[in-house]
């Protein structure tokens, strides 16, 4: 028989973790459709349940020195109607979610189920977000990249909690995302695509490019990310064919009802190319 | 089993029930409250929409847990307020309800986007309706009437 429970708050969540393992879910916009069975009959799940969405402790965006502090539970709609909130997420929560899915989905949902095709992943990769995981024991913190390790893989313990999300401040002189699905509300992504570039008077201080569902994981690659940093904008377009040769082994797509490898990997290419072309 | 309390159109309501049920089961087969329909089950189609504490939510992808000590307003409830009948007309007078089954989650959405923002753009009407799909595609004729009804329900919103 497996057990709901709905705690009131945060610790006593943090204790029901410590006391043995449940499965966690948020907003239930993932978990419930994967584990949907017939209609009028309760999903199929195969574990304890813990339902955090309602605590009042996850839910805020604070802004700090460090950045921009989102409580776990926050709605993908407060984030929309958030002025501390980079444009770049904002962009990227309007298609990946329609109205109807906003109000209940969350950050921290998309980073514990941790799909390749994730939407809200890639800009979190790109803007080198921290995620704070809480137990009883207490807090540590990680970058989102060192916390998924795989398709539905995270490094989260069995007694740990998503707390917070941690974004640093950003500064960039152009940023794009870019999804590529059959639907632009609520389509999961074929591939996604997320650029970032500070440039003053004609040199790179910073790139970024991240890119979703081509790979186990989402892929940001800071080795060949440095190589472009101090460099000029036109060497920057000179060596735009060297750039998309270094990026093209690291994706690695596959064939699934969405779509097929071939034209993932063709498209993430295309996207650096035209990211790079738009630099100025 | 849980024991849940919600507000549900009005009224407080305490249920013991199985808190993994989708809140689209609950309301039909507990509550009788038809309205809501289950097109896709999978949150794509909108037929299912509610309020959520004023917002539009998908009610086939939430579990009855996550709406403790919340408010739902289903259409049922919606339709005994002054907003619903400027929207009721200006769907009747565009002919914004064809077969009919979008239309209860179009009216839902509508009102989620009035109350949000009472003068949208057609632009921001169509972002605001698009996770609603309409099979028989009268979308420009729902678009219109939410136009219509944001105009004539001015200070309503």
């Amino acid at each position: 028989m497996v057990r709901h429970i709905i705690p009131k708050d945060l610790n006593e969540t943090l204790r029901y973790l410590d006391e043995k393992t449940f499965r966690v879910i948020a907003g239930g916009t993932d978990l419930m459709i994967q584990k949907r069975r017939w209609s009028e009959t309760p999903p199929a799940f195969d574990q304890d349940m813990l339902y955090i969405l309602n605590l009042p402790e996850l839910k805020h965006v604070i802004k700090t020195p460090e950045g921009l502090n989102i409580g776990a539970m926050t709605p993908l709609e407060d984030l929309l109607d958030h002025p501390d909130v980079p444009q770049l997420l904002k962009e990227v929560i309007l298609e990946m979610a329609a109205p109807g899915l906003r109000y209940v989905a969350t950050l921290a949902g998309n980073i514990g189920n941790a799909s390749p095709a994730g939407d809200a992943l890639v800009p979190l990769y790109l803007m080198d977000a921290k995620i704070v995981l809480e137990s009883l024991e207490g807090q540590r913190t990680l970058p989102i990249e060192n916390l998924i390790t795989g398709p539905r893989q995270t490094i989260i313990r069995p007694n740990e909690l998503i707390r917070d999300i941690i974004i640093p401040h950003q500064h960039f002189t152009y940023a794009r995302f870019i999804k590529v699905g059959t639907r632009k509300a609520d389509a999961i992504a074929k591939v996604s695509f997320a650029g970032a570039a500070l440039i003053e008077q004609g040199v790179t201080q910073d790139f970024r490019i991240a890119l979703g569902a081509v790979y186990q994981t989402v892929i940001r690659n800071r080795n060949i990310e440095d190589t472009v940093v101090g460099k000029t904008l036109s060497w920057l377009h000179t060596h735009k064919q060297d750039l998309l040769d270094a990026y093209e082994p690291l994706i690695q797509p596959i064939d699934d009802q969405r779509s097929n490898k071939t034209y993932r990997k063709h498209v993430a290419l295309k996207m650096i190319g035209d990211f790079i072309d738009r630099l100025e | 089993m849980a024991k849940l309390e919600f507000k549900l159109n009005g009224t407080p309501v305490t249920l013991d029930i199985d808190p993994s049920l989708r809140l689209l089961d609950v309301l039909r087969n507990h509550f009788q409250l038809t309205g809501s329909k289950e097109g896709c089950g999978e949150g794509e189609c909108g037929a299912c929409s509610v309020l959520l504490d004023g917002h539009t939510v998908n009610s086939c992808c939430l579990p009855i847990a996550n709406i403790q000590r919340r408010e739902v307003v289903t259409i049922e409830g919606y339709a005994t307020s002054e907003r619903f009948k400027v929207l009721e007309e200006a769907m009747s007078h565009e002919g914004g309800s064809q077969c009919g089954i979008c239309t209860p989650g179009m009216m839902i959405a509508a009102e989620s986007l009035l109350n949000k923002n009472p003068h949208p753009t057609e632009t921001e009407i169509r972002i605001g309706l698009s996770g609603n799909l309409c099979r028989c595609t009268g979308y420009n004729m729902i678009i219109k009437a939410v136009q219509r009804a944001a105009k004539k329900g001015e200070g309503l919103w």
